[in-house]
């Protein structure tokens, strides 16, 4: 069961990097346009803080940690959807993004609620 | 010229993403963890939307930038908030080295 | 009745925001969409409609961003660099610092402020008493009064003149 676990976690690893990889040097690109060098660091920078939230989420000791890790990234999904909007000018991103911020809020008010043990009425 | 200050201000602000999520691997316990992070993160990923903001001006996309910056504003540090008192009344302890816990000295009268 | 107004004035702003090219169609829409959350909302959200007369609540307001801007990014500048040092140097506790303010939003902006700013993290809020806990990485002094000079007074000052 145990190995189960870790199997899973290299292979969504392993699409996650796969995908970055397309994004960031699929030779003949007509969506993207990358208007500066600086915004593919950005890009790659981005990526290495969702892999340190993903690690505390695997590694974390109590769920409080989880929680904390899950929220960080929840506002971290906002910065990749503006980036994603400036390279490939599709004004829809930025809708996105509200809609992230929006349901990351409530979700992590509602996972507050839980780690205390009440119920969702009070 | 607005589209360079824009990205020099999406650079600056991934930085800044950069120190928190360092934040949230380094410090020893919960509190710690989410007090650097709230903090850097929302800073950081404020900046990236004002970024957007220089880029595009006041066209649709700008204007909906500047509503996600009030809404993340107002929210993170909410989050923050109810996150750390569910922590604290769920019994997570503060780190070994800690100087006082007025909250739980309180709490237990 | 006048804060069944605000809330549509402020509803009608937001809505004109996401649909920002105006345009006739998306004025009628918002004007029924924000009418009916108006009804269903009530005077959930806007309390007290008089402290919107005076207009040096205004002036406050407008020095409060900037002030509040400034101690954002210092205290980050000062997280980075506690984050990045090898030795990580945290000295972390809990205090409790006292208040004076005794309204929900001032309250609200006040702990989000305390969040955001310093090196500071508002865990509860006692509304009764007035005491708010604050998870602080760098204990100065354990004491109430000084953890209150050093943490509240800056914001308590402006955010009285504002919201009481």
């Amino acid at each position: 069961m145990k190995l189960n676990k870790l199997m899973r976690w290299l292979l969504g690893l392993i699409i996650l990097i796969g995908v970055n990889w397309v994004i960031l040097f699929y030779p003949n690109n007509s969506i993207l346009e990358w208007q500066s060098p600086l915004l593919k660091y950005s890009f790659l920078i981005l990526f290495v803080c969702g892999m340190f939230c993903l690690y505390r989420i695997f590694k974390g000791p109590t769920a409080a940690d989880r929680a904390v890790a899950l929220d960080i990234l929840g506002i971290l999904v906002v910065g990749f959807c503006v980036i994603l909007g400036v390279v490939t000018k599709r004004s829809w991103y930025i809708d996105i993004a509200i809609a992230w911020a929006l349901q990351s809020f409530i979700g992590t008010l509602a996972l507050a609620k839980y780690l205390e043990g009440k119920n969702f009425d009070e | 010229m607005n589209e360079t200050i824009g990205i020099i201000f999406i650079f600056v602000g991934i930085i800044f993403d950069f120190f928190g999520c360092l934040g949230l691997i380094r410090l020893p316990d919960v509190y710690n963890r989410l007090q650097a992070s709230t903090k850097c993160v929302t800073l950081g990923t404020v900046s990236i939307l004002f970024g957007l903001f220089l880029f595009n001006g006041f066209s649709s996309m700008g204007i909906k930038a500047f509503l996600c910056i009030g809404f993340i504003i107002l929210t993170a540090p909410v989050s923050a908030h109810a996150l750390a008192g569910a922590a604290h009344r769920s019994g997570v302890k503060l780190w070994v080295k800690s100087v006082c816990d007025k909250y739980a000295e309180d709490k237990k009268e | 009745m006048r804060s069944w107004v605000v809330l549509f004035i402020v509803v009608f702003v937001i809505w004109l925001g996401l649909s920002w090219p105006i345009d006739i169609q998306h004025i009628l829409a918002g004007i029924i969409v924000s009418a009916l959350v108006v009804y269903f909302m009530g005077d959930m959200f806007v309390g007290r409609v008089n402290i919107l007369k005076r207009p040096s609540r205004y002036l406050w307001f407008l020095y409060y961003i900037p002030v509040f801007l400034w101690e954002w990014l210092k205290a980050n500048i000062g997280v980075s660099y506690k984050v990045i040092h090898p030795f990580v140097p945290i000295k972390p506790g809990i205090v409790k610092v006292r208040t004076k303010l005794k309204k929900d939003i001032s309250l609200t902006l006040l702990a989000n402020s305390i969040t955001l700013t310093g090196e500071t993290l508002s865990v509860d809020i006692d509304k009764e008493n007035g005491f708010i806990y604050v998870h602080w990485m760098d204990v100065a002094s354990p004491d109430t009064d000084k953890a209150t000079k050093t943490i509240v007074r800056k914001f308590e000052k402006i955010l009285e003149r504002i919201f009481e």
